[in-house]
């Protein structure tokens, strides 16, 4: 536990309140079957894959990539994904496959010791 | 759909836990915060500097789809007066992804199958997170590393998009602005990263249109 208790729901309020509006957005905008204006769609088009390469980067965030071991167990990890989403296009199976590795490779052949 | 949410709500459990948030927390955040992926971001919110506008805004971005299925379930849902407030509440991928692709069964009216789809995805969701946080706090093996589960959830739903041609050039953007806002502005990448996706996706527009 980093954040006091109050810090902590303050942060899941936050949340809420950001993931409802997400969800209460259209249905505001449009009461009715009025048609939205082609940005929005554009936007609700090309934003999810755009959102997922962000998240991506964003977890690798802390990766050590300018000092030993460079981001090479997050980058093995990754191709693991990779191969077992291309080879079985199994979702569970790609993360259980793929985090397996990480923790291997983590705290056995990576292990700084910590 | 069952088990996808028990297992990455059990994952979502246990890494709570491991970060020092008991089930009760992590319970809290899946009732009221109900989010999927958002809820894992939101672990690194949790164990990093107090920030809540950081967490509203991130929220609205990482869940912005929920935008682009709202837009796509205002027919279906239609002229159900309350019922759709806590259609809409939980409304979900999950949820989502069922809602449009099934019809109601012959002689089932169709507020309470919608109801049901809703409020089914909703419970499954957090007990899993409870037993996940439960399961937490009696196992002992080291989870060093298990916070990669996050990391492999996002690289597989980029690979689903992936999968389309013309979902490429988007991503593509969203790796390389992100890519940017973290050689330029490093732990407070987030927000310059969104800037920089939404100035690319709009001035890329006609582009990206075809």
């Amino acid at each position: 536990m980093y954040l006091t208790p109050v810090q902590t729901l303050a942060i899941i309020l936050a949340v809420a309140a950001g993931t409802q509006i997400t969800r209460w957005l259209p249905f505001w905008l449009f009461p009715e079957n009025k048609q939205p204006p082609a940005v929005v769609i554009y936007l609700g088009r090309v934003l999810p894959p755009a959102m997922m390469g962000l998240l991506v980067v964003y977890c690798l965030k802390d990766a050590a990539w300018l000092t030993a071991p460079h981001g090479a167990p997050e980058l093995l990890a990754i191709a693991v994904v990779v191969l077992l989403h291309r080879w079985r296009g199994n979702v569970l199976l790609s993360i259980a496959g793929g985090t397996a590795v990480y923790m291997l490779l983590v705290q056995t052949v990576f292990d700084a010791g910590l | 759909m069952l088990t996808g949410y028990l297992c990455l709500g059990l994952a979502y459990g246990l890494l709570m836990q491991a970060h020092g948030y008991g089930p009760l927390w992590s319970t809290l955040m899946s009732a009221i915060g109900f989010g999927g992926s958002m809820q894992y971001v939101a672990i690194n919110l949790l164990v990093s500097a107090f920030d809540p506008l950081q967490a509203f805004l991130l929220a609205i971005m990482v869940n912005a789809r929920h935008i682009f299925y709202g837009l796509s379930l205002l027919g279906k849902y239609k002229g159900l007066g309350a019922a759709r407030l806590p259609l809409i509440y939980t409304l979900s991928d999950e949820t989502f992804s069922l809602v449009s692709t099934v019809a109601p069964p012959e002689g089932v009216d169709r507020r309470s199958f919608y109801l049901a789809v809703s409020l089914l995805d909703y419970s499954y969701w957090v007990i899993a997170t409870a037993l996940g946080g439960l399961l937490g706090s009696l196992l002992t093996f080291n989870t060093t590393g298990m916070d990669f589960a996050l990391t492999a959830l996002f690289v597989v739903l980029f690979l689903e998009h992936w999968k389309k041609p013309e979902n490429r050039p988007a991503g593509l953007i969203g790796i390389g602005c992100t890519v940017l806002a973290l050689v330029l502005f490093h732990d407070d990448l987030m927000i310059p990263a969104m800037v920089f996706i939404l100035a690319a996706l709009l001035g890329g527009r006609k582009k990206l249109c075809t």
